[in-house]
């Protein structure tokens, strides 16, 4: 009784996070702030959601469910890095940021039209 | 009161999880330029990977698990494929 109580509870907590990382995914203004959100929560939400499997149902095999979580953590991240850098060098906006972007004379960001607060190719 | 099994919760959250899906098929469409597609891509699969999870409370079958498994390897190796193709193209759009 107590492991279907943890489990349902694990099961609506992770998918309460993926419906926030949804939101996220379809409001914020920009690529970066999407990427945030579809990384982290969707992350997170789907971490829970294969946990809250692993206790609740009795037949799943407890190594397919602990590999699909670290799997998940891992490649999320990683995935998520090369693809904000994929973005920034493919001239995504960066005018939603705070501050000074800090990346402007470490990437390159060839054939620009300066979309955002990086350099300009139209100089040389 | 009456707890309703955990088939039926996982069924319920399945109905739920169409919500994201929608808003991420929303951001797919829409998306101005690639990289917001990937990340909907990205989400998408994130999805997918919770519904196989959820199926397997669902269904009683633990095959479902290892659908999950596969989709997550996939999506891991399809995202970085892309990400070299737009790093690649560079360019806006």
């Amino acid at each position: 009784m107590m492991r279907l109580l943890v489990a349902a509870l694990l099961l609506a907590t992770g998918v309460t996070f993926i419906v926030i990382a949804g939101i996220g995914v379809a409001r914020l203004p920009d690529v970066f702030q999407r990427m945030h959100a579809a990384t982290k929560a969707g992350g997170i939400g789907t971490s829970l959601v294969v946990l809250g499997v692993l206790v609740g149902s009795g037949v799943a095999r407890p190594v397919t469910g602990i590999l699909t979580v670290v799997f998940m953590l891992i490649s999320l991240s990683v995935a998520s890095q090369l693809l904000a850098r994929a973005a920034y060098l493919s001239d995504a906006s960066v005018q939603e940021l705070d501050g000074r972007d800090a990346l402007a004379g470490v990437l390159d960001r060839e054939r620009g039209n300066d979309a955002g607060g990086g350099r300009s190719s139209m100089a040389d | 009161m009456t707890m309703p099994d955990l088939a039926t919760v996982a069924r319920v959250l399945i109905a739920v999880l169409a919500v994201p899906l929608a808003l991420s098929a929303y951001r797919m469409i829409k998306g101005p330029g690639y990289a917001d597609r990937l990340v909907a891509l990205d989400m998408l699969t994130a999805v997918v990977v919770s519904l196989a999870a959820l199926t397997t409370v669902a269904t009683g079958r633990r095959a479902f698990l290892d659908i999950g498994l596969g989709v997550a390897l996939i999506n891991f190796v399809s995202t970085c494929a892309f990400a070299t193709f737009l790093e690649r193209k560079g360019g806006p759009r």
